[in-house]
Parts: structure tokens; C-alpha cells; sequence
């Protein structure tokens, strides 16, 4: 409780600061507006400085403050819309007005309450400056702007003066002056306990300097230039320490550990300028909490531990969305309803917990609820029914994998496709925005026992951690935030070369496939010789994790982050570029649109492969027919997709118009060659081999009486699926790939191969036309 | 009035101008970092006490044919100050400041085709030489002119 009494005096505080600026701004304005009566974008001005002060005044229960401002702000209002010119007495009353905030201001910053100072003769002067304007406007015109500015009390009434035939029109003109007084007079007799309490507070500090003096406004871009400097001072830091490494001289050598030590302690400052306690962002959450609170029927308290730990202010405003979305969530489906928590033994009033601190050179920052948690079950069972897991993929998951599912993007956009209520809408778009600021996000739940949502935000956006590589002779940086780990590709000592699957190359990384690209492909730069084997650095981005191949790997050091220009920019493969310690720029690698460019899952590939994956999920459980495709390829089809095994004879199959089909026990059946639907190479040899043979084998697939034959090279082997481990790289007719007896299987859509046979399968089939076996010619 | 000082410099054999307020600084040639990806036209980037500054290689911009490596053994860097960013022109050699005035002008000729007819705003006749005045703005869209 004692928090929000704090809290209170900080609000009070910013409005000090932000109300003297306006009233000087004021001053001005009024004087301008003077001299040049028609500007209708001063009054604009004018009208939003004291509209400001009122609305904040009245929110602080302000009361004589906000009376005060309200006639005010009518007299501009009119001034505003036309209804009245300005004349030196409204001038006049305006800066008296103003004059008399002030007053009313110093007197909050003080005792804490905004005094016993009579507003009512300067508003009755206002009022009267309303009432008779020498330029007299008739009554119905001044009626109306003065209707609009009123409160509840009679709006009706007011704005359809005809309907009220017991108010005289004249009446409406006068009666503002009455209905501005009411309301706040009401306000006034309640103010004392809220302000009673800073006022004791604020006594024995009346000689410190006022709030407005110990504190200045400094432009952002100031602020900015002033960070770039002192990181270009860093980096010359840098060189010449490098140097003078070099040089051993004594004297050098003590100058540049003073140099050194300034420029860090400069460094530190100027950035400390830019720092803003994360109080900022979490200032507007007690009001967040109780109104979505009551809204839902909940009891929620919120504690708040750590709001003076500092951060950059960009980083601030980065995760004010993603904090509050959090909170809203763990208030909507994380803490039950009162009855609810009482059936569970728990009190009834839920505890929402914000903690924030310094760890480990970033920022912790924790959402945490002691409601019901979230079920992993639940979650396996949502991911299960909208395909983003397979049964096998579920068995050998843990609770803390399965939790993070949430932050998938098909998890969240399955639950709102389907309605289910739970957690995750909208998680993987809180975790793009925490590691679009180089952050991470980490949620930890137990059922029953509330969950806690982890961000990990750097301290500065300006500065970070990267690891440097070197690739065709130039240096690239990768953010450290990207980086799970590196693998030496050495052919030659137990590492394993690189696989392909449909022309994607692959890595076997502990037994998950990991999808590699080449730092040269993306780049269009072509690989120069090295002695050094190459290293691919396993990089996480979106969810997702991917390979990059680099040919050496230099350094890990904390980098600048320098702009680039808009040109650059818009290729989208860097970040940003650095200046190393030589002097020399490197480009900083954009690992988030590496991994969009590179594994290429669009949303509508994304769809696809879930109803793919969700029908042969049952398949799954099952087993697996492996064939192989051309010398090389082994492929997978779900077993319970296979009606029979055949031998065509090579002679039997015959060509119409671009498809091939097979007369096969009287009827005629349409087939495809899975090296054509495949694309693979080699299929031509293959092919010359078959055709020595007499017989070609091949997969039929019926339903309800409608078949078709897929030709392979050769049946191989049927498996247990339950062992399999799939990734999720999608090429035209493959689902995906497993490891399946060590040797990289790539699973067939047999869907799409089926149609790729006889277009009219499944229309035919979903029609339930119950037809004779084979397709007409 | 009418007068203008354009700093020139030499590219190919041709005399080429941009107006003096435009040019922050001129530099010796400079350690560039490549930036595969990037227009054709974008050298690389370079470091510029601090500042990364895109380097621009003017041959290719426009449309002249590249560098003889064997005759040229330096590019400089034009350091020019636009929409308030920092570019480096390379150009073979710098050359004086000149003053001009609008009687030399001459709108470019219409024969003119290529590259550079967007990004010459005209020529200066001088009494041994053509100079062109290039259109630092345009000549700095690399995303928009190719």
C-alpha cells in the first residue's frame, strides 16, 4: 500500500514538471495570441495546455485547481470555436488565471494540496467575460459551445435545448457558470484524505530546491549525439590501448588507464542520462489491473518489487506493450475467479508480482501470477490437435518444452482459430517484440501454483555482445541473443558432413535435423578456399533454429551498433555495422530475416503442413513404409496409406496425354513415378535400370474403390514411426524428414502425390460417387 | 548572384561538379568494407572517425567503366553531406574548387542517354573543358535511380 502512496507523490511530481513547462509555454502564448487574435492555432494550443492541466488536476482531486481550469478552459473553448474574439479582457483574465495556477502549483509542490486560494472571484470573472463579450453573439450560438463543454449533470437538456420547455433559452446561457461550480464544490469537500497525507509528508522539506529546478528537459536527439560520442571516445579508447600495448611506455601507458577509465565512466554516465526507471512503464499497470480486474470478476493485488531499476528509455517503450499484454493475460486466464480460488484453498484476493532487477548485465523482469497455471497437458493437446506436434514428438517432450509451445506462432493463431479459450493468443507476438530489442522470453508455470512470465531485456540497445566471424575474407558480427552454439563441420574427426534433403541441406545435431544455410548463399558472395573446416553456428530466431555456415570464427566482443543507411537497410540482411577494434567497419548480420529468408515457411505453407501433419498424426503412431526413390533417396509413407504392394509389368503401363497409367487386373489405374513427383535427378538411370527388369514396383492406395499406384525404385523396409524425429522442412510432396535407422528420411505427402496422379481423387472419393476401380482415361 | 562554386573532381576523363556546400571533407583513400546485397553501385562502407559512411563508387553510378587497377593507384573519398547523412563519392582524382557562373550553362543535350542523363543537372562550359554539374541528391538514390 505504501507503494502506491509513493507512486501518487511520483505522478504528482511529473505533473509539477510537465505544468511549469506548459504555463511558461503559456505565458507566451497568450501574449502572442494578443497580438494576433484570429489564431486559431494558438487557441489550440492554449485550449490543450489548460485542458492538460484539468483533466490531471482533476484525476490528483485537485478540486479548486480543476474549477479553476474548467472555466478557463470554457472561455477558450468559445475563443476556440469562434464563438467569441479574443479582447484584452479575456487576455487579461486568461493570465491572471494562469497566474493563479501557478500560485495554486507551488502551493502542491509545498504542502501537498493546492491551498485555500479562492478561485471563485477569477472564475466569476471568466464567467462574466463568457456572458457579456462586447462582440455580443446571439444566445443560441453562445448556448451551444457551452453545452458541449458540460458535464453529465443535464447533457441531454443541454444539447437539445426544445426538449426541455421548463428551461427558458435564456436560461441555457446562464446556467453554465452554476454547473461548473457544482460539481467540483462536491469535489472539494472530499479532497482532505487523500491530499492530508503528502501534506504531513511534505512539510519539513520545504527549503529543498523545487522539482522543476533540479531537473531539465534535454532534447532526445541531444541525448543520442551525446551516446554516439562518448562511443566513438570508447572506440578510440580501444585503438590507442591497443597501441600502447605495443609501444611499452611507461608514461603512455598511465595517460591511457586514465583515459581508460574516464571514457568508461563517461560512457557509463551518458548512458545513465538515457536510463529510466522501469516505475515509467508499470505507473499505468495499477489502473490496468484494477480496472480489468473488476471487469472480470476478479481480486487482484498487485505488487511491485525493483521499480527503480533502470533501463534505456527506447527499451522501455519497446516492452511497455509486451509487459502489459502480459499482465492483462495473467489477470485473464492465470488468477481465477474468487469462488474459484476459495474451492481451492487459496485466498481470494490473487497476487500479481512485477519484479524487475539487474542480472547479469541485463535486465530481469517478471510477470508472475498465483493463479491456476498452465497445464502442459493442455497444451500438448492443443498443439496435437492443430498439427504443430506429432504424437511421437509429444511423448519425448518435457512439461518446460511443452510450455514454450505457447510462444509458437501456429499455437496462438490455432487458438483463436478455434476459439478454445486459454493461454497463448498472442504470445509469439510478445516474444518477437522482447527479441526484436535483443531480448529473450521464458515462462515457467506449475498448475494450481500460478505461472511467471521471465523477460531477460538488454541494458542498452547501443551496445552489445556479438560474436564475430569471418567469411570470403570479411568479418560479419552476429548478435550473442541469436546464438545457441557452435559446431566444428570437420569431416574427418566423428563430425558429420552435411545431408540433403530435396536440395536443403541439413545438419545431424544430436539427433535433430538442423536446417544449414551458407553465410555465402544469402549473401550471393562465393566461398573462398580455407585450410580451416568450416564452422556452423547454431542460431535461434523466432522459434526457430537454424544453421549458419561461416568459415572461421574470431571473437566474441561487445560491439556499437551503428545505423546504416536506407539503401542498406532495405536488403534486409544487416542490422547495423560496427567499428571493430582496427578501425575497420563490419556489417552486423540480421538474424531474424536470415531465418524468414532461409527456411522460407510462409503462413500459407504453414497451414498446409498442419493438415497435413494432422491427418497422418494417427499414421504416425503407426508404422512407416520405407522405399527408396532413384539410388539415393529414401522415402517414408504412412502405412495405414498403403492398401497393397505391387508389380507392374514394365509393359504395362501406358502413356495418356501427359499421365501414365497401368492396365492392372482389367481396369485401368493411374500412376506416378515418384522420382518425376520428387525431382530427383537421378531417376533417368534408375529408370534404364527398371527397365531392364520386367516389373516395376509400386504403392497402391485405394479408397472406396478408387485407386491409384505410386512407382518407386525399390520397397525397403517397414518402421516403427514412434522412434522417429521430425523437423520441419518443407519441400514440394515431402511433410517433413526423420531419422529413421540413422539414414535421413524424408516423409511423402501422399496427399499431394496422389493428386499429382489422379487430380480428381479426392473430389471424387469426398463425393462418395461410389465408383468402379480406375479412373476414366 | 548567379555564380557558383563547384568542387570538381576527375572520373574517366570527364570533369565532374558538385556544389561546394555539399562537400563535408575529402579524404585518401579508405579501408571499405564490402556489402554483398547492396546495390551495384554502393562500394562498401567506410569508417569515418567513428561514423560508418556508405561509400558510393561513381564509376559504377554512372555507368562509366571501371577502375584500370594498374594505372590508378588510389580512389579518394568525397565526403558529401545530404539529407542529413554522410556519403563518400570515389573518384579517381580531386580537383579545384571552381567558380562558375549561369551564362556557361547548358541544360544537358538531349542526345544524352544513360545513367547519367537523370543525374547531370547540366554542364559548365569552361574555356578548355566541359563541367558537369551532378545532381548530389539523385546521384546518392541508388535504391530509386538503379
Amino acid at each position: 500500500m505504501s507503494s502506491e502512496a509513493d507512486l501518487d507523490l511520483e505522478i504528482v511530481q511529473e505533473f509539477l514538471v510537465e505544468s511549469h513547462e506548459n504555463l511558461d509555454q503559456l505565458d507566451q502564448d497568450l501574449v502572442a495570441l494578443e497580438q494576433n487574435p484570429g489564431s486559431r492555432e494558438l487557441l489550440a494550443s492554449i485550449f490543450r495546455t489548460i485542458h492538460t492541466i484539468k483533466g490531471t488536476s482533476g484525476f490528483l482531486a485537485f478540486g479548486r485547481l480543476e474549477k479553476l481550469t474548467h472555466a478557463g478552459e470554457n472561455l477558450l473553448s468559445r475563443l476556440r470555436d469562434g464563438v467569441a474574439t479574443m479582447t484584452p479582457e479575456a487576455a487579461d483574465v486568461l493570465l491572471r488565471m494562469v497566474d493563479l495556477v501557478r500560485a495554486m502549483l507551488a502551493d502542491i509542490e509545498r504542502r501537498g494540496t493546492d491551498g485555500d486560494a479562492d478561485v471563485d472571484p477569477i472564475v466569476a470573472e471568466i464567467m462574466a467575460v463568457i456572458e457579456s463579450p462586447p462582440p455580443a453573439p446571439p444566445a443560441a450560438a453562445a448556448a451551444k459551445p457551452a453545452a458541449r463543454r458540460r458535464t453529465k449533470a443535464a447533457p441531454k437538456a443541454a444539447s437539445k435545448p426544445a426538449a426541455l420547455p421548463v428551461e427558458p433559452p435564456a436560461e441555457v446561457v446562464a446556467e453554465p457558470p452554476v454547473e461548473v461550480v457544482a460539481p467540483p464544490a462536491a469535489a472539494v469537500a472530499e479532497p482532505p484524505p487523500p491530499v492530508a497525507a503528502p501534506a504531513e509528508h511534505a512539510e519539513p522539506t520545504d527549503n529543498r530546491s523545487s522539482v522543476s529546478e533540479s531537473s531539465i528537459r534535454v532534447d532526445v536527439e541531444l541525448l543520442e549525439q551525446l551516446v554516439r560520442l562518448a562511443g566513438e571516445l570508447v572506440l578510440a579508447r580501444n585503438q590507442i590501448l591497443q597501441r600502447a600495448n605495443v609501444l611499452d611506455d611507461e608514461t603512455l601507458g598511465r595517460a591511457c588507464h586514465r583515459l581508460n577509465l574516464v571514457a568508461s565512466e563517461l560512457q557509463e554516465s551518458v548512458m545513465r542520462t538515457r536510463m529510466q526507471p522501469i516505475d515509467n512503464v508499470w505507473a499505468k499497470l495499477p489502473r490496468v489491473v484494477r480496472d480489468l480486474s473488476s471487469q472480470l470478476g476478479r481480486k487482484v493485488r498487485l505488487e511491485m518489487e525493483g521499480g527503480d531499476t533502470e533501463l534505456d528509455r527506447t527499451l522501455l517503450e519497446a516492452i511497455k506493450d509486451p509487459l502489459t499484454h502480459l499482465v492483462r493475460n495473467a489477470i485473464d486466464h492465470g488468477v481465477e475467479e474468487p469462488a474459484a480460488r476459495v474451492a481451492a484453498g487459496k485466498p481470494e484476493t490473487g497476487v500479481l508480482r512485477m519484479r524487475a532487477a539487474h542480472e547479469g548485465g541485463q535486465i530481469l523482469v517478471e510477470v508472475g501470477d498465483d493463479g491456476k497455471g498452465i497445464d502442459p497437458a493442455r497444451i500438448a493437446e492443443k498443439a496435437l490437435a492443430n498439427g504443430l506436434i506429432n504424437t511421437a514428438q509429444r511423448e519425448s517432450m518435457t512439461d518446460a518444452e511443452l510450455l514454450r509451445l505457447v510462444f509458437v506462432p501456429g499455437f496462438s493463431m490455432a487458438t483463436q482459430v478455434t476459439n478454445v479459450s486459454g493461454r497463448g493468443v498472442g504470445m509469439d507476438v510478445v516474444r518477437t517484440n522482447i527479441e526484436r530489442i535483443g531480448g529473450s522470453i521464458d515462462v515457467d508455470s506449475e498448475p494450481d501454483n500460478g505461472t511467471t512470465w521471465r523477460l531477460r531485456i538488454p541494458l542498452t540497445l547501443a551496445i552489445v555482445p556479438a560474436l564475430t566471424v569471418l567469411f570470403a575474407g570479411q568479418r560479419y558480427a552476429i548478435p550473442q541473443v541469436n546464438l545457441l552454439e557452435l559446431v566444428r563441420l570437420d569431416g574427418e574427426h566423428g563430425g558429420r558432413a552435411l545431408e540433403d534433403i530435396g536440395g536443403a541441406q541439413v545438419y545431424r545435431l544430436r539427433d535433430t535435423l538442423l536446417p544449414v544455410i551458407h553465410l555465402g548463399e544469402v549473401l550471393g558472395v562465393a566461398a573462398v578456399e580455407t585450410e580451416t573446416s568450416p564452422v556452423i553456428a547454431v542460431l535461434e530466431s523466432d522459434g526457430r533454429n537454424f544453421g549458419l555456415v561461416v568459415d572461421r570464427v574470431l571473437d566474441t566482443e561487445e560491439i556499437v551498433v551503428k545505423p546504416l543507411c536506407g539503401a542498406l537497410k532495405e536488403i534486409g540482411l544487416y542490422a547495423g555495422a560496427t567499428i571493430l577494434g582496427d578501425g575497420r567497419v563490419s556489417l552486423i548480420l540480421d538474424v531474424q530475416s536470415f531465418a524468414r529468408r532461409s527456411i522460407r515457411v510462409s503462413e500459407a505453407a504453414r497451414e498446409l503442413l498442419d493438415v497435413n501433419v494432422a491427418e497422418s498424426a494417427t499414421a504416425d503412431e503407426g508404422q512407416l513404409l520405407i522405399v527408396s526413390v532413384g539410388a539415393e533417396r529414401h522415402i517414408a509413407i504412412p502405412l495405414d496409406m498403403v492398401t497393397r504392394l505391387e508389380e507392374f509389368a514394365v509393359d504395362s503401363i501406358e502413356r495418356v496425354g501427359r499421365r501414365e497409367v497401368v492396365r492392372h487386373r482389367g481396369a485401368v489405374l493411374p500412376l506416378i513415378r515418384l522420382s518425376d513427383f520428387l525431382g530427383t535427378p537421378v531417376h533417368h538411370t534408375t529408370d534404364a535400370a527398371a527397365g531392364d527388369a520386367t516389373s516395376v514396383p509400386g504403392v497402391v492406395y485405394t479408397v472406396r474403390g478408387r485407386s491409384v499406384a505410386l512407382l518407386v525404385s525399390a520397397i525397403v523396409d517397414i518402421v516403427s514411426a514412434g522412434a522417429a524425429v521430425r523437423s520441419d522442412i518443407d519441400d514440394a510432396g515431402l511433410i517433413g524428414s526423420a531419422v529413421l535407422h540413422d539414414r535421413v528420411t524424408e516423409l511423402l505427402d501422399v496427399r499431394a502425390a496422389v493428386l499429382a496422379a489422379d487430380p480428381a481423387f479426392f473430389t471424387a472419393v469426398e463425393d462418395e460417387v461410389p465408383d468402379t476401380v480406375g479412373a476414366t482415361p | 548572384m548567379s555564380a557558383a562554386q563547384l568542387a570538381t573532381f576527375h572520373l574517366d576523363g570527364y570533369l565532374f561538379g558538385v556544389p561546394v556546400e555539399q562537400v563535408q571533407e575529402v579524404l585518401m583513400e579508405q579501408p571499405c568494407t564490402p556489402t554483398p546485397g547492396a546495390p551495384d553501385a554502393v562500394a562498401g562502407l567506410i569508417n569515418l572517425r567513428g561514423q560508418v559512411v556508405t561509400a558510393l563508387d561513381l564509376r559504377r553510378r554512372l555507368g562509366l567503366p571501371g577502375r584500370d587497377a594498374a594505372d590508378e593507384a588510389q580512389t579518394i573519398n568525397v565526403v558529401v553531406r545530404c539529407k542529413d547523412e554522410a556519403w563518400s563519392l570515389l573518384v579517381d582524382r580531386i580537383g579545384d574548387v571552381m567558380e562558375v557562373d549561369d551564362a556557361q550553362f547548358e541544360q544537358p543535350p538531349d542526345t544524352m542517354h544513360g545513367p547519367q542523363r537523370e543525374l547531370i543537372v547540366g554542364a559548365y562550359k569552361l574555356d578548355t573543358r566541359l563541367l558537369l554539374h551532378l545532381d548530389a541528391d539523385r546521384v546518392l538514390d541508388v535504391t530509386g535511380g538503379g
